[in-house]
Formats: structure tokens, sequence, C-alpha cells
């Protein structure tokens, strides 16, 4: 897994409406990439229900929250939809895992990331990660605010 | 995780359990039941998830109004013994067996003072590290629901 101190590499991904997104597009804010599995996998679907509860808050804190997996964004639309959430969706999908094997994440015998969080200052340097012991396991929110705190 | 304190919704007698639940939630409803007849003083904390289950927020806040007319568990108990009325026409027949003030209870659900109450609690959720539902802690420890 990438390391606090080091530089956020630099990617672009199609989001869940098809529109190119690079991570130097938030340079000045803060970014939290939030990896994880599949769309629709009932972990991820906790996941990220939970996060949308405290999404105003982490915007309150001057943070961009994104979300990352190796759906298409045909995918990531629908699972916006059927969860009614409204966090950015970036597709990393072909090539399959680029992005988060750049980041560490990537866990090679499932063919998809591990659910990892990775802050983002607003220079593009690694601020913080989190990575979880199993993809079965969700990251508390309480994580990423003691994060923000820190 | 805050302590429980007298802002708390509690009832029975023997070690403390602070339970997180979604009164919308299939898993606590089913949990809720076995958690109830523990011997076991029960504090009920708020953590609706809107996205998963869109009816909660007004669930837990109809429970809320309920406890300010001292019925708070008791609507509990209902909403998950019978998940499937759960629209406002259902809540209205359900505060109308609780023999509650239904005026009231109508402008006490949608307050502002009611939706921080439950938001409080949400946030101690957070705050304790609560990723999913029911999630039951003891003074020591978590406890298996199971």
């Amino acid at each position: 897994m990438i390391a606090a101190g080091e530089p956020a590499p630099d990617f672009t991904l199609r989001n869940q409406d098809g529109e190119k997104v690079s991570l130097s597009d938030f340079r000045g804010e803060k970014v939290l990439l939030v990896f994880y599995p599949l769309d629709f996998s009932p972990v991820c679907s906790d996941q990220l229900s939970l996060y949308q509860e405290v999404k105003p808050e982490i915007e309150a804190k001057g943070v961009r929250m994104i979300g990352i997996s190796v759906d298409s964004g045909f995918a990531h639309k629908a699972f916006q939809e059927k969860l009614g959430i409204d966090t950015l969706l970036l597709a990393d999908f072909e090539p399959k895992g680029e992005v988060a094997r750049a980041y560490g994440a990537y866990i090679d015998r499932v063919g998809h990331a591990n659910r990892s969080l990775v802050l983002v200052d607003e220079q593009g340097t690694i601020e913080w990660v989190h990575e979880s012991p199993t993809p079965l396991e969700i990251p508390g929110a309480n994580l990423i605010f003691d994060a923000l705190s820190a | 995780m805050p302590p429980a304190g007298p802002e708390d919704h509690r009832r029975g007698e023997g070690p403390l359990l602070i339970v997180y639940a979604d009164l919308g939630c299939p898993h606590c409803a089913s949990a809720w039941a076995e958690i109830s007849a523990r011997e076991a003083t029960i504090v009920f904390r708020h953590f609706p998830v809107a996205s998963k289950h869109p009816r909660s927020p007004a669930l837990h806040a109809a429970a809320e109004a309920a406890g300010q007319q001292g019925r708070f568990f008791d609507l509990v108990d209902s909403l998950y013994a019978d998940r499937g009325h759960v629209d406002d026409p259902h809540l209205w027949q359900r505060a109308e067996d609780l023999d509650l003030d239904l005026d009231r209870f109508e402008t006490d659900r949608r307050s502002g003072t009611v939706a921080a109450r439950v938001r409080r609690d949400f946030e101690s959720g957070i705050r304790a590290g609560v990723t999913g539902t029911p999630a039951i802690f003891s003074s020591a420890s978590d406890v298996d629901p199971t």
C-alpha cells in the first residue's frame, strides 16, 4: 500500500456519467479516495451507504470524497441510483485496476481492490492511508474523521 | 462513544447493552426480540441509514416523537414486529393504537428538535466506529446479538 508522504499517483478515469476525471483536477483541495471491491456487493453497498450519511460532514472539512472500483461507469451509474447516493464514482475499468495497483490497493488473486482509504492533501501528497485487513471489513467513518482532525 | 446517560432511551434491569439500531433494518428487526428478551438494561440509540432504508429517518423521528409522550419503546417494538406497514398512515394508526396525542405526534416527529436528537445518536455511533446495524456494546466489549 502506498504510504503517507509519497506523491499521489495522478490518474484519469471516467466517472459514472462517462466524463473524464483526473486527480489533478482537485489540486488545491483535499481528496479522500475510497477504493472498494465491487458495485452492488453487500459490504460495498453498506460502506457507500454509510459514507453517504457523513458526506456533508466530510465535505464541510473541505474534502472531496471519490469512490473507485473496477466496475464500469454504467455499473457505477446504476449503483448510485440503486443506493440513492451522489458520491462521485470512478471506473478503474480498463486497464483493469490500474489505479488501484498504483496505490497498492489491488488484490490480484480476487481481481479487485481491497477496501482502502487514501487521503490526498491539497498539494497532491498522500496524507493518510488505511487498508482494511480484509475486503469484508468496512473502515468506520470515525477513522476518516480521526484522520481529518489529526 | 458517549456513556449511557439520562437522555438515552433505556429499559430493563441488568448489565448495560447499548444498541445502535436502524428501524428500517431487517437484521435489527430479527435481532430485536432476542435483544429485548435479555435480562439487561437496553439503551437504544438511533442509527438510521437512509440510503439503505429510505423510510428509516421517518421511522426514527416517529419513535422519538412517541418517546416525547412516554411511548418510545412501544413504538419501536411495534415497528420491528411489523415491518410491512411503515408509511405515514400506518404510523398514524400505530400512534392511535398507543393512545398518543396525534396532533402532538405529528408536530413532534417533523420538528428540528427530534431530527437533532436522532442525528446526535447517529453521530455518536459514527464516532464509536459503527459500520452496520445492529451494533451492540456492553460495558466491556462488543456482544454478538446472535
